[in-house]
């Protein structure tokens, strides 16, 4: 029996690998920059679905609103006109496609024999007693406190990083 | 009920599109993008198993990841311009300087 | 106790300052200290003599050399009856010989050096005599052989000199090998070498064998062939005795000293001192002293026909080395080493004389080129008919006593002791006829060299005539220790070794002692006067002999071939095992294949593994994916199974 929230799923499920698909294969990378921002509000949906709400509204504001903007600034500004005359694939690209599916295969098998571990604390009603922010919250900043600073210096790195490596020589 | 392994094969074809991507495209930017989709997937699949495990630690990981994801693509579009400066070209496998 | 322990460590004193000061400080003077420690060396060895004489045995380790697990060695002294007359040889002799040196290497470049040699090679002797044991012996053995070789090859710029002492070293090491081996079967089996340990034991491994190749063979018979192997290389007993005879290159000093009175004798020491072990086995006896008779009768027969002067005294030194076994192996050691000590003076006496006649004759050797010498150097020829008359078993002078001694302690062996006295009784002719060849042919008739010669004839300085004369006193006087009953006397000597080298059976009556007497007497007569027919009144028939038996005077004259054979068979293959085989294969191909391979090896690996970077990052990208790919099946699927 087919239920609804089954269904929802083989739509976000079909559309994703399309998408995504779509990216990979876009001549103009421009092309492929909007497609993928279609993928982000699909897989923000998906994250809806999964009850993960806070992490569905910063995949929507980081990832589309802020990567894929800086994605396209730097697309623009280099001013690839050449690229829609060229080739698209390199000249092996059937070992790329013939591995990845035998990777397929290979991951195909236990995933579908895949077997639950245990399962914690915090169930769906929980959560829904306090918003899904607030439990994020509480255990990003007591438990996973030292991660979360050390991910603050990641992006003090990526700042400094950025600067260095795009200067322009004087 | 959607089954757990449902999820996470659909990542896994997610992540291995991107791999695909990465391996085969010739122009840089979609390289870039490709492995932003692999990043994608693994979300995908952690927010899957916390939903399923009702953990929320699956969560916490993808925040993280997202934030490493931002700032590796900050400076790897700082190194395409940085090459682009210098060779004035776009494509892989016309940057081959370091072969041995 | 100091006293005894000088008695090697002077001479070794003398070496060390000679070596390192003798060029600059003392150069013409060096042989003051070699000299003056041989000396004292000899004034000790007298007073240890009489020590002993009045019944003192000295048996003393002075420090403990290697302890090494169940093998303990101490550097000791052993100083018994045998000893200590080996002691009064060599110092005397030693002495004799560095004075005449005096004389003889004058003007020499290499004067500080061979006297330093000289001083080395008596210390190595007297180690060797003095030890108490086995490994101190090999010392003393081994160091005598390097020295041999030094001073055989002391002109190392002629090659047939620098050939002749690599020759006695080689030969003497194939002996040595089999002494080393004796050595170690004595270890393994008694757990000890020192004499005292070794001489209480032996008696425990009597009967048992030991099995090699599949076959038994009775131990005690081993460990003393074994040993003989060391004796014969260094006595020069057939087969290894090829390098005496060439070791005539040395300066003639060095023949007379270690070619005559004390390296080569070593052997017989060496047998005489394991008399405890070799009388335990038949078998070694009669191997000891059928060796001997037949190395006594082979080079007695070569000497018949040879020239030059210093090889018929080679080969007569081979040849009553011979006699000395046959009396060890009929158990007459006493009587060996009686015939050692009267050898080492008379044959020293014929080599210095010999030494005297060359530096007469300008160098020259082939006594076919001398003749009516005995008009212009008296005193060497007085001294050398003494020597000779000795030599030959004349009555009255030191040979006669104790080679006497020998043949009737053979007689009494047996029926192996009848057949070697059998031929020693021929050789004791032979000797005698080819020594008094030497002194009719370069002392009477006429002078057969050149103007040139015969006008630098002359008299021996006194440097070197004095040893000759004191050497003529012992070869008349050395016997007269051992005058055995039969004649009056008190054979002294023989009991003097009783203790240390026991004393023989003797069935025979005395009817059969004066016969045995009467026959060796008659024989040397015989010998002295053929060789006054051939040579002195009817030269014309040894000419006429030898044309007329041409077959066996040139096998005679070229030594029975032995040298020939040694070379095709050893030596030859020898060369070409080392030229085609070692440098050829294992040096050229083999270890320059691996040296030179290795790093090509290496290097072709390398340019192989170079290959994989190719400078894409997508082919960097796709070993990383295959990686993956291995990996995920390596866990998920074979993991699972």
């Amino acid at each position: 029996m087919i239920t609804v929230p089954q269904l929802f799923f083989a739509y976000f499920a079909v559309a994703m690998t399309v998408l995504s698909l779509l990216v990979i294969t876009a001549k103009n990378p421009v092309n492929s920059v909007l497609w993928m921002l279609a993928l982000f509000f699909h897989i923000a949906g998906l994250y809806l679905f999964l009850n993960a709400e806070f992490l569905a509204a910063v995949q929507l504001i980081l990832y589309a609103g802020a990567i894929l903007v800086l994605f396209l600034f730097v697309i623009m500004m280099l001013n690839v006109k050449d690229e829609i005359i060229g080739k698209r694939f390199i000249k092996g690209w059937p070992v790329g496609i013939a591995l990845v599916m035998s990777i397929l295969a290979v991951i195909y098998f236990p995933i579908s024999r895949l077997i639950q571990g245990p399962a914690g604390q915090y169930t769906i009603e929980a959560i829904r007693a306090e918003t899904n922010s607030k439990v994020l919250g509480r255990v990003l900043y007591t438990d996973y406190l030292f991660p979360f600073e050390v991910a603050s210096l990641i992006l003090l790195i990526a700042i400094v990083g950025a600067m260095v490596l795009a200067k322009r020589r004087a | 009920m959607v089954p757990l392994n449902w999820y996470i094969i659909l990542s896994a074809i997610i992540f291995l599109i991107g791999v695909a991507g990465f391996l085969t495209r010739r122009n840089v930017f979609i390289m870039l993008m490709s492995i932003e989709l692999m990043l994608n997937a693994v979300n995908i699949s952690l927010v899957a198993f916390s939903h399923y495990l009702q953990d929320m630690r699956g969560q916490i990981f993808v925040i993280f990841i997202i934030t490493v994801a931002a700032a590796e693509a900050a400076i790897g579009l700082a190194i395409i311009v940085s090459l682009f400066r210098n060779k004035q070209k776009m494509h892989a496998d016309e940057i081959a300087e370091m072969r041995g | 106790m100091i006293n005894y322990i000088l008695i090697p460590v002077l001479p070794l004193a003398a070496f060390v300052i000679n070596i390192i000061f003798g060029k600059f400080f003392f150069k013409e003077k060096s042989h003051w200290i070699a000299i003056l420690a041989v000396f004292g060396s000899f004034v000790l060895s007298v007073i240890t003599f009489a020590e002993v004489a009045a019944g003192k045995t000295i048996n003393y380790d002075a420090f403990s050399w290697i302890v090494s697990g169940s093998f303990n060695v101490s550097f000791g002294l052993l100083i018994d009856q045998l000893t200590a007359i080996m002691l009064i040889v060599v110092t005397s002799v030693s002495l004799l010989v560095h004075v005449y040196s005096v004389g003889y290497m004058h003007g020499d470049k290499g004067y500080y050096r061979f006297f330093s040699y000289l001083s080395l090679f008596t210390f190595s002797m007297l180690m060797l005599v003095t030890a108490n044991n086995l490994l101190q012996l090999y010392f003393g053995w081994e160091a005598v052989g390097l020295c041999s070789y030094f001073l055989i090859g002391f002109w190392y710029e002629k090659k047939s000199a620098a050939d002749a002492g690599k020759k006695a070293f080689i030969v003497n090491r194939f002996g040595d090998f089999g002494f080393g081996l004796g050595v170690i079967m004595i270890f393994l089996f008694i757990g000890a070498i020192n004499y005292t340990d070794i001489f209480a034991n032996i008696s425990t491994l009597q009967g048992k064998t030991i099995t090699m190749l599949g076959h038994d063979f009775d131990l005690i018979t081993v460990i003393a062939l074994l040993l003989f192997c060391g004796a014969v290389g260094k006595s020069a007993q057939i087969p290894l005795h090829v390098w005496l005879p060439d070791a005539m290159e040395g300066p003639t000093p060095v023949s007379a000293l270690i070619h005559a009175a004390t390296m080569v004798t070593a052997g017989v020491f060496m047998v005489a001192r394991f008399n405890p072990v070799f009388s335990l086995s038949e078998v070694a006896m009669n191997t000891v002293a059928i060796t001997g008779a037949v190395t006594s009768l082979f080079a007695a027969t070569i000497a018949l026909v040879q020239n030059d002067i210093k090889r018929i005294i080679a080969y007569s030194t081979v040849s009553q080395l011979g006699y000395m076994f046959l009396a060890c192996g009929v158990g007459a050691y006493g009587a060996g080493v009686f015939h050692l000590f009267t050898h080492a003076y008379f044959k020293a006496l014929l080599f210095l004389g010999a030494g005297s006649v060359m530096h007469a004759m300008g160098g020259e050797l082939d006594i076919q080129k001398m003749g009516g010498l005995r008009k212009y150097m008296p005193v060497t020829f007085w001294t050398f008919l003494i020597a000779s008359l000795s030599i030959a078993g004349v009555p009255g002078l030191a040979g006669f006593f104790s080679k006497d001694e020998i043949l009737w302690l053979a007689y009494n062996g047996g029926a192996v002791g009848k057949t070697v006295w059998l031929m020693g009784t021929l050789v004791a002719g032979l000797t005698a006829f080819y020594s008094f060849r030497i002194i009719y042919l370069a002392f009477f008739g006429k002078f057969r060299g050149t103007h040139e010669q015969e006008h630098h004839l002359h008299e021996s300085p006194t440097s070197m005539t004095l040893p000759l004369v004191v050497l003529a006193i012992g070869a008349l006087a050395a016997g007269w220790i051992g005058i055995p009953a039969l004649l009056g006397g008190n054979n002294w000597v023989g009991h003097f070794f009783e203790p240390v080298l026991g004393h023989p059976h003797v069935h025979g009556t005395h009817a059969e002692e004066w016969m045995v007497v009467g026959i060796s007497i008659a024989v040397a007569f015989t010998g002295i006067l053929i060789s006054t027919i051939f040579y002195l009144w009817k030269p014309q028939i040894p000419v006429l002999i030898g044309e007329k038996f041409k077959g066996v005077y040139t096998t005679l004259w070229n030594k029975y071939y032995v040298d020939e054979f040694y070379d095709r068979i050893i030596v030859q293959p020898a060369f070409w095992i080392a030229k085609n085989v070692l440098v050829g294969i294992t040096d050229a191909k083999i270890i320059e294949g691996i040296v030179n391979g290795v790093p090509k090896l290496i290097g072709s690996f390398g340019e192989k593994l170079r290959k994989l970077q190719t400078g894409y990052v997508q082919h960097y990208a796709l070993s990383m994916a295959i990686g993956l790919f291995v990996i995920l099946t390596l866990v998920l699927i074979a993991g699972t199974r």
